[in-house]
């Protein structure tokens, strides 16, 4: 895998107006091409605002005060528009319903791609391909309206992948997915990473991100409290639980044995690890 | 007894033709909590906005408390069956936290002094205290979510349906839906649930309903539906990752269910001295 800089981030700060204090306070972290980060903290952290500097929606679309340098593949992002940024950086927001637009599902996915000079026979072949890959085969003239909850989320996705930007970001892109739809966004992470694309994902689910991600960033009231691969930071559970946060759940257990029953298992961060892990206290 | 949501031979077909729930059949009781399961586009939201009037069938029938939905005025239906959206844009809000909180109480003309200890109950389990005078358009989704629930809280209905009411809540705003739903429960409520949340149904062990492509497939407690493997497959489910952790330690309990955290956590609490005994003997030969 290659090793150079999808993302660096230095000494980001940013203010919405009319604010006392900045939503992002000093934020610094690299990402290499090919690494997927996840991204965690409570709600109202600075989860989103911080993506969103990645694609100039902020400050470009979403104003206000923004410091410090942002490069995207080497180059500095801060004279580019957000249109300038979207065949590199493709972004699938929190909120699928907000996204959609267009009056057929097929269209919606055509709609991304407008405007990257795609052609007729290519659109259709990644319309296809994207709902494959998203489960919604069959759905092409359907209203995005007329889609259930998590058939709009799924739609969201598949509108952003057709673009096959070089960096997908992703706001909970799962939350209203069922249990197998979460897993195949996440294989869809771990797809585009052997492409060399890399990702960026928000989410709460932890358990997921510990398996998945390269990297786990942990934001809290505008601060980076943690940047290290996932063992490196759900080992970390005084701190998160000090900001209300929780580890994936086998971990979570572990650190319970520990301390009410001086049972040591380690950190396990997966149900692979804590597997091995409680084998050592294996009886007859 | 006469159980006090009756639906029967119910299907649902949307004005574009989609059939989104077929000949559905279920019963819920006083005092219950159901969770409705299943993947994308089963037919869980279709289903659960049937019991406050919000759809009506196009065949069967469904009866809350001895009304039948497609006669009753939503308004009476509204006042027994409360409903948080699973998209909170569709839920309509007054401008300000504030009133909407106040709203419902009013409108049941519920004594001044009862409206006030529900409101505030409601505000100290969702810590409004500072947004009582924000708009809830201005809030984000999850928060939005959190003002409906703390309104049907101060409503206290009879039926609470709660529509995917963990997505997009941190780990705090998980644990605070499910300490409401527990809430209700004590004090006699109904309560119905449409979640992905695994973790969430392994806290409550309650009942759930499992949809699969517009009909009801399973009818069961979370455990025994946990850990039947070809319909957590037909259904697109995942028991919490605890519980399968603790389906590979065969040194557990196998008559057991393991949902949750706590109930490892007591199985070892049990087995500790045993357990030493074991690695003594071990280590020692
Ligand atoms: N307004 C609508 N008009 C037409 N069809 C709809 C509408 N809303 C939902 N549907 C369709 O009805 C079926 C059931 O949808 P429903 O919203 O009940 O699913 P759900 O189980 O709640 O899914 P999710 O987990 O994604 O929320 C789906 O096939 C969906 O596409
Ligand atoms: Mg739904």
């Amino acid at each position: 895998m290659s090793n150079r800089d999808a993302i660096v981030v230095e000494n980001l700060t940013f203010q919405y107006p009319d604010t006392e204090t900045p939503v992002l306070k000093n934020i610094h972290f690299t990402l290499k091409e090919g690494e997927v980060l996840g991204i965690i903290g409570r709600t109202g952290s600075g989860k989103t605002t911080l993506a969103m500097c990645l694609n100039r929606l902020v400050p470009t679309v979403i104003q206000g005060n923004l410091e410090g340098t942002i490069s995207v593949f080497g180059q500095d992002i801060s004279q580019r528009s957000v249109a300038d940024m979207a065949d590199k950086v493709g972004f699938v927001f929190q909120e699928p319903e907000n996204q959609l637009s267009q009056m057929t599902v097929e269209e919606e996915i055509a709609f991304g791609m407008g405007n990257l000079g795609i052609s007729r026979e290519e659109m259709k072949y990644r319309i296809q391909e994207t709902l494959k890959q998203v489960g919604l085969e069959g759905f092409e003239k359907r209203s995005p309206l007329a889609l259930s909850g998590g058939q709009q989320q799924r739609l969201a996705i598949a509108s952003v992948m057709a673009m096959r930007p070089s960096i997908m970001i992703m706001d909970e892109p799962t939350s209203m997915l069922d249990p197998r739809g979460k897993n195949e966004v996440y294989d869809v992470l771990r797809k585009i990473k052997t492409y060399g694309m890399t990702g960026v994902i928000i989410d709460h689910e932890v358990e997921r991100m510990a398996s998945y991600c390269d990297k786990i960033l942990v934001l809290d009231d505008g601060e980076v409290i943690m940047f290290g691969t996932p063992k490196e930071v759900f080992s970390e559970l005084t701190l998160l639980h000090e900001m209300e946060m929780n580890a994936p759940q086998v971990t979570e257990l572990a650190d319970r044995l520990r301390k009410e029953l001086q049972i040591d298992v380690g950190s396990p961060i997966t149900v692979e690890e804590a597997v091995k892990a409680f084998q050592i206290v294996s009886i007859k | 007894m006469e159980p006090f949501i009756k639906v029967t031979g119910v299907s649902h077909v949307y004005p574009n033709g989609v059939t989104a729930i077929q000949d559905v059949n279920l019963e819920i009781g006083e005092g219950e909590i159901v969770a409705v399961l299943g993947s994308n586009g089963s037919g869980k939201t279709t289903l659960v906005k049937h019991f406050n009037g919000l759809l009506k069938p196009t065949t069967g029938q469904v009866t809350v408390g001895n009304m039948n939905t497609k006669k009753e005025r939503i308004a009476k239906l509204s006042s027994l069956v409360g409903y948080v959206f699973q998209n909170p844009n569709h839920q309509t809000f007054l401008p300000t936290v504030r009133q909407e909180l106040y709203y419902g109480c009013k409108n049941l003309k519920i004594s001044e002094e009862e409206t006030e200890k529900r409101v505030k109950k409601a505000i100290e389990l969702f810590e409004l205290e500072n947004l009582l005078d924000a708009n809830p358009f201005d809030l984000n989704s999850s928060k939005r979510k959190e003002i409906g629930m703390a309104s049907i809280m101060a409503i206290s209905p009879k039926v609470v349906v709660l529509d995917e009411p963990t997505t997009g809540q941190d780990h705090k705003g998980c644990k605070r839906v499910l300490e409401l739903v527990k809430m209700f429960h004590e004090h006699g409520h109904i309560v119905v649930l449409v979640t992905h949340d695994m973790q969430l149904i392994g806290e409550l062990n309650c009942r759930v309903v499992i949809m699969n492509k517009s009909r009801k497939i399973a009818d069961d407690r979370a455990d025994v539906v946990f850990k039947n493997q070809e319909l957590l497959k037909t259904a697109d489910l995942q028991p919490p990752q605890v519980m399968e952790l603790a389906n590979q330690l065969t040194y557990l309990n196998r008559n057991e269910s393991y949902l949750t955290i706590d109930s490892i956590v007591k199985w070892f609490k049990h087995n500790k001295k045993g357990l030493e005994e074991e690695r003594k003997i071990g280590t020692g030969s």
